[in-house]
């Protein structure tokens, strides 16, 4: 056991402490540091260090520097000029605002500036009969405002912009007659004297309430006293220091405050210094976001294993993904960016699996010439730009077999791509469609030639003929029979054009005979529904809207009684009511069968007979019918008649 | 303030906000007068977002519509193109910086792309020697735009047949960009349903985005409580149909645009005194149709049958409201009255307008080739004679009937029998070539290709099956006070949105065989939430379901969604977003192709 304590002191009774070196610092410093004016950054930052700043005066010439070191004595900064104020003493000071300094001048009055930022000084009101420097003092914050507190011999005194007040500590025992140090936790909440008696008075900064005190029976003037705290206690203690000793005092609960160093410039801090596992262990203790925290360390450290180039890539990128995992935040592609600036594409692309982002992923996959690769990621994503994007690099990049390989295995690019040569590269549509064997769109591609590419009839025809050879290896027999009809339609219409002049090419095939019979050429029109088989019912629709257009009457009743019509004679009585011809409708209207009877006698006006046969059929629809048809006076009658047949009809 | 979009249970004005703002900020950057080059396609949709005031606030003195060559005289320091990313657009941009007249004053170009940046476009614009002309190049991402406080659309045209012809899938990229900007206004979206190919793809991407973002935690309490995605595809029927509600049918005879409709004149002739009837108007009456009128709103949703009524009775309780004037006796009452006045004469102005318009449609709807088309839809919608050519359909092709029309009945016949006899199919192609056209056999080629006409295959009618299961036809339908969402089709309730009504309740599992059975897979995700952001649903509270149509969705269906939101006990509310607002008109015409 006496090997694990040996090296323990004790510290007063009950207090054991022992020393031992953390680490050595790495600084080089030809001058000692009593030498030198030092102060530290609180949280274990970094350390300021003028060197010799008493010598200046005599060599003025000289300006002093400023040296900036880690806690571990790395060298992280110099600066040349050093700002010198004529003050007896000064005190730096944090609030919300910022860092603010407190100043005693040679005329022992008190200046403040809440800011160093903007060095706005406030005097503050004298101290009434204050001839010398006060004894201690220091700089209190609370509700905002600084304060300074000062001890003038066995009184205190508590100095605002306003006023200067004397103050009494409650509690504070008897027979001081001088105050010789005082400290202020960091928080500002507590307050700590050192008496000439020896005695330690511990309590609230607002001098309201005693927290302890403490008798040392040490009454030689401290070097330090400062408010410290044990990590993750609530206990609050001051630590005295002298010469030769240090003591601790202790015991006011207060919960620990990182407030005045914010977590990130620590966390900078300690990335800068390459310090990545602590800096990780602290974001997860204090929960920070993963963004703020723990992926912006990862980022970082990730960033500088890739430049290990001792190590493989495939144990940096595991080693990476490992840790990063799919941490949110994490932008692999800037990790694999960097891994290909330091020369390393293969441990890039290997990161760049890791990216969720394929838009990150895709441009630097192109920037490696891994457009293949690019090609999959950029399909994965949904992004039809990107897709384009790669498939011209590609499509510059390989040879034209080797790309159309590339898409024959990628059917979106493929689809893609097709859109685009479309409207960009007909050529290379028909290239992709053979490639393909896709004999319906090679059949589907030259009829659109054959109207976009083609103004000879000669070669329309062949287009026509190409479109009807795919459509049969297509085994698309309807294509391609619809298509051969196209092709002696356009040869006939070419030579009715040539015959008969007048405009035939391009009309359908049913305005083709309608043309030839409103031009009288009723042989041909014939022939070519025979040769097209149209079917008998068209036919009819067909030649009678033709002669009504014509009004050619006579021939349309001598058509209508060539055979019986397929279609019946209602369309007949319509086409002549249309035409305003209800002479000629009325001789069809006979004709029309019983079902549409009704109907077609109303179509000519003739209401009565109408009701007549309704009323024969005792079809209510056909009563109803013919009565929404009854017009005021003059068919009066006929309505009666039809309520009539009506109520008899109800009473069976 | 757009105020009919913040009625709904998702305020969408946040929407409207966000996307302003994003363009007040673009405008900002380009310092000083500026003249706007546009896109024609864009203006529709920009107008809903911002009208020529807010551009004119920042600026904008000039507006031009894209075209080649040189670009009008302005004295504008800054030039903008709003153009989508398409490369023939570039070129025209090239055109008109490259003949752009150097001896005038220099004018600042910019791109602004909507609704996103491409490097595509930006690599042919470097190839045209003009990439480096323009001083910023920024992206707008308007995907979804609110069109009513429970309405969005993408208003992109071809993204049904880019999806389901095409394999280009950028409109759904576009899709679900756009839900990640929703979530991002509205909160994360917990979950996710799906029905069809498309609707996996955008769930797949949406996952993937999100995990592109994971780090920026979404700290939005969440609006929506599930996503459904659904492929126009499991559902091609339901466009096919004529729509028989007020505002279906206007977009059936009219044609809706970016909310406005153009209407004849002559119905809106203003009813002077001695005017005797002349200078009738010549221009087409265009009219705004949204929520943000109050009488709209009561009857859009109608059944056709059911607006008269409402009408007339708007019109008693109008007329009355004016009587009182009659009655005001005292200086307050006078007072009262005339106070109240501004709102009535709007309220006669609406009512006016609203009657023209059902006068117009009624002239339609009362025709008897209305009633012959609507018998035949109604006889394939519930299984009758479905496998045989279809006297009505040879007539209209016989009698050269608009081709949109002979193609919308035929794929509804072949879509209502799961595809056609083949012997049938052959028969109905030969006639459209031989009467319209051999052209159109790519239009033909690309119905085929969306499923649209098909032959039957397996000789197997699946459809029985689905409208027995789904209850798509009901017998005993209330036009008047409807009770079941089939009211907006006179008996056929739309399927898309049956399955949404069962997904809500009793869930997709009751319907396992019927979801087999139609194209693609059905899925469910989940987006988990922290603890913090966890809904607590009170007793009685509706659940709210964002309901994405993924290549389009008719106002009839908006309707039937609407009616849904409406029931007392139906505990779902609705709000809709679609790839394109669109009829069965609009839509074939989308897929046809013409030569020449």
């Amino acid at each position: 056991m006496d090997c694990y304590t040996a090296n323990w002191n004790p510290l007063g009774d009950s207090a054991f402490y022992r020393k031992y070196e953390l680490y050595s610092m790495d600084w080089d410093l030809k001058e000692e540091l009593r030498d030198c004016l030092v102060a530290a950054a609180p949280y274990g930052g970094p350390i300021a260090l003028l060197r010799n700043p008493w010598r200046k005066e005599k060599a003025a010439s000289v300006r002093p520097v400023l040296d900036i070191y880690s806690a571990s004595g790395m060298p992280l900064a110099s600066l040349l000029e050093v700002l010198q104020n004529r003050v007896l003493d000064a005190r730096i000071f944090h609030t919300e605002f910022g860092s603010g300094v407190a100043i005693l001048t040679g005329a022992h009055r008190f200046t403040l500036s809440a800011n160093v930022g903007d060095l706005k000084l406030r005097r503050m009101p004298e101290v009434p009969g204050l001839q010398s420097a006060p004894s201690c003092w220091t700089v209190l914050c609370q509700d905002r405002v600084a304060h300074i507190l000062l001890a003038v011999g066995p009184d205190l005194y508590l100095l605002d912009h306003a006023a200067c007040s004397a103050v009494t500590p409650p509690g504070l025992a008897p027979g001081v007659s001088s105050f010789l140090q005082m400290a202020v936790s960091f928080t500002y909440r507590h307050l700590a004297l050192f008496t000439d008696t020896g005695y330690i008075w511990m309590g609230t900064a607002s001098l309201k309430e005693k927290l302890c005190e403490f008798n040392c029976n040490i009454r030689a003037p401290p070097k330090q006293m400062v408010w410290c705290s044990r990590p993750r206690s609530k206990e609050r203690a001051v630590v005295v220091a002298w010469e030769r000793r240090l003591m601790v005092v202790g015991d006011a609960p207060e919960s620990i405050q990182y407030k005045q160093l914010t977590i990130q410039v620590l966390l900078d801090r300690l990335v800068l210094r390459r310090l990545y596992p602590l800096a990780i262990q602290i974001c997860e203790y204090l929960r920070l976001p993963e963004v703020q925290g723990v992926s912006r360390i990862l980022a970082h450290w990730a960033c500088y294993k890739v430049q290990q180039k001792d190590v493989s890539d495939e144990d940096v990128a595991r080693a990476i993904n490992q840790k990063l995992g799919d941490t949110p935040g994490v932008s692999y592609s800037d990790i694999a960016a960097r891994a290909y600036g330091c020369g390393r594409t293969e441990l890039a692309i290997k990161l760049l699996e890791y990216e969720p982002r394929s838009g990150e992923q895709v441009p630097l996959l192109l920037k490696m010439k891994r457009s293949k690769l690019a090609l999959s990621k950029a399909i994965e994503s949904g992004d039809t730009d990107l897709v384009f994007t790669v498939l011209l690099h590609l499509k510059n990049e390989l040879n034209r077999g080797d790309f159309f390989m590339t898409l024959r295995n990628q059917p979106m690019a493929l689809s893609l791509y097709r859109q685009f040569c479309k409207h960009q590269e007909l050529e290379t549509l028909k290239d992709l469609y053979n490639q393909d064997d896709n004999h319906q769109e090679l059949g589907s591609f030259h009829i659109r030639a054959s109207y976009a590419a083609e103004e000879r009839i000669e070669g329309r025809v062949a287009a026509l003929q190409t479109a009807a050879d795919a459509f049969y290896k297509a085994k698309n027999e309807f294509a391609a029979k619809a298509t051969e009809d196209q092709m002696r339609l356009l040869r006939l219409q070419r030579r009715l054009e040539d015959e008969l002049g007048g405009q035939f090419l391009d009309l359908s095939l049913h305005d083709t005979v309608t043309t030839l019979i409103l031009g009288g050429h009723n042989k041909r029109a014939e022939q070519l529904a025979r040769d097209f088989r149209i079917p008998d019912k068209r036919l009819w629709w067909l030649k009678l809207t033709a002669l009504a257009d014509l009004e050619d009457w006579e021939e349309l009743e001598k058509f209508s009684k060539s055979k019986k019509s397929p279609i019946g004679y209602l369309p007949f009585v319509e086409i002549c009511m249309k035409q305003h011809n209800k002479y000629e409708a009325k001789k069809y209207a006979s004709r029309v069968g019983p079902e549409q009877k009704v109907k077609a006698l109303l179509l000519v006006g003739d209401v009565a007979q109408a009701a007549d046969v309704a009323i024969e059929h005792r079809n209510e629809a056909e009563l109803s019918l013919v009565l929404s048809h009854c017009t005021g006076a003059t068919d009066g009658a006929t309505a009666d008649k039809i309520q009539r047949a009506r109520a008899q009809a109800q009473k069976k | 303030m757009a105020a009919h979009l913040s009625y709904g249970r998702v305020n969408l004005n946040v929407l409207r906000e966000a996307v302003r703002r994003e363009l007040r900020e673009f405008l900002d950057k380009c310092a000083g007068s500026k003249a706007i080059v546009w896109d024609e396609y864009l203006t529709g949709p920009f107008g809903l977002i911002a009208q020529y005031s807010l551009l004119k606030e920042h600026e904008v003195e000039k507006m031009f519509t894209l075209k080649g060559n040189r670009l009008p005289a302005a004295d504008v320091k800054n030039i903008i193109f709003f153009v989508r990313p398409r490369l023939e657009l570039m070129d025209i941009i090239a055109e008109n910086v490259l003949s752009e007249d150097r001896r005038g004053p220099t004018r600042d170009f910019h791109i602004l792309f909507v609704p996103r940046r491409s490097l595509l476009c930006e690599q042919r614009l470097k190839d045209l020697g003009v990439l480096g002309s323009f001083i910023h190049r920024e992206e707008y991402s308007l995907d979804l735009i609110p069109f009513d406080g429970d309405l969005l659309s993408m208003e992109s045209e071809g993204a049904f047949k880019e999806c389901y012809l095409e394999g280009d899938q950028t409109s759904l990229y576009h899709a679900a960009k756009g839900l990640m900007t929703l979530q991002a206004l509205y909160g994360t979206i917990p979950q996710i349903f799906g029905k069809g190919e498309c609707a996996r793809q955008v769930a797949n991407m949406m996952i993937r985005m999100k995990r592109e973002f994971t780090g920026s935690q979404n700290s939005i309490f969440p609006v929506f409580d599930n996503l459904l995605l659904l492929d126009r595809n499991v559902d091609l029927l339901t466009p096919l149909a004529t729509q028989l509600t007020y505002e279906g049918l206007i977009d059936e005879i009219y044609g809706i645009q970016n909310s406005y409709v153009k209407l004849p004149p002559e119905k809106f002739a203003p009813k002077k005194q001695g005017d005797g009837g002349k200078d009738l108007p010549t221009e087409a009456k265009k009219l705004q149709l949204n929520s943000a009128e109050e009488l709209y709103a009561e009857i859009r949703d109608k059944n056709f049958n059911a607006v008269g009524s409402v009408l007339s009775k708007k019109a008693k309780i109008i007329s009355a409201a004016f009587e009182e004037r009659h009655n005001a006796k005292t200086v307050g009452e006078i007072k009262q009255f005339v106070s109240q006045l501004p709102h009535m004469q709007a309220a006669r102005g609406s009512l006016a307008n609203r009657t023209s318009i059902a006068e117009l449609i009624k002239d339609v709807t009362t025709s008897e080739d209305f009633f012959d088309k609507l018998t035949v839809e109604q006889e394939f919608m519930s299984g009758i004679d479905t496998d045989k050519v279809n006297n009505y359909i040879e007539d209209c092709i016989a009698q050269k009937h608009s081709l949109i029309k002979v193609l919308r009945l035929v794929c509804l016949q072949s879509v209502c029998n799961s595809g056609l006899k083949q012997k049938v199919l052959d028969y109905y192609k030969r006639e459209i070539l031989q009467t319209y056209g051999y052209e159109h056999i790519l239009t033909l080629h690309n119905l085929e290709k969306a499923g649209l006409l098909k032959p039957q295959t397996g000789g197997r009618n699946n459809y029985p099956t689905i409208r027995k299961t789904l209850r798509l036809w009901m017998d005993d339908v209330n036009e008047q006070n409807p009770t079941d969402i089939s009211y907006v089709y006179s008996g056929y309730a739309p399927l898309s949105v049956r399955l949404a009504q069962l997904l809500s309740r009793p869930g997709w599992r009751s319907i396992e065989e019927v979801l087999r059975i139609l194209p693609g897979p059905h899925f469910e995700e989940r987006q988990p939430l922290p603890t913090g952001l966890q809904k607590k649903r009170q007793p009685g509270e509706n659940r709210v379901t964002l309901i994405f149509f993924l290549g389009g969705v008719t106002f009839a269906e908006i309707a039937a969604l609407r009616f849904l939101s409406q029931l007392e006990d139906g505990g779902t509310e609705y709000v809709i977003a679609t790839t394109k607002l669109m009829n069965g008109t609009s839509w074939i015409e989308a897929l046809m192709e013409k030569p020449f």
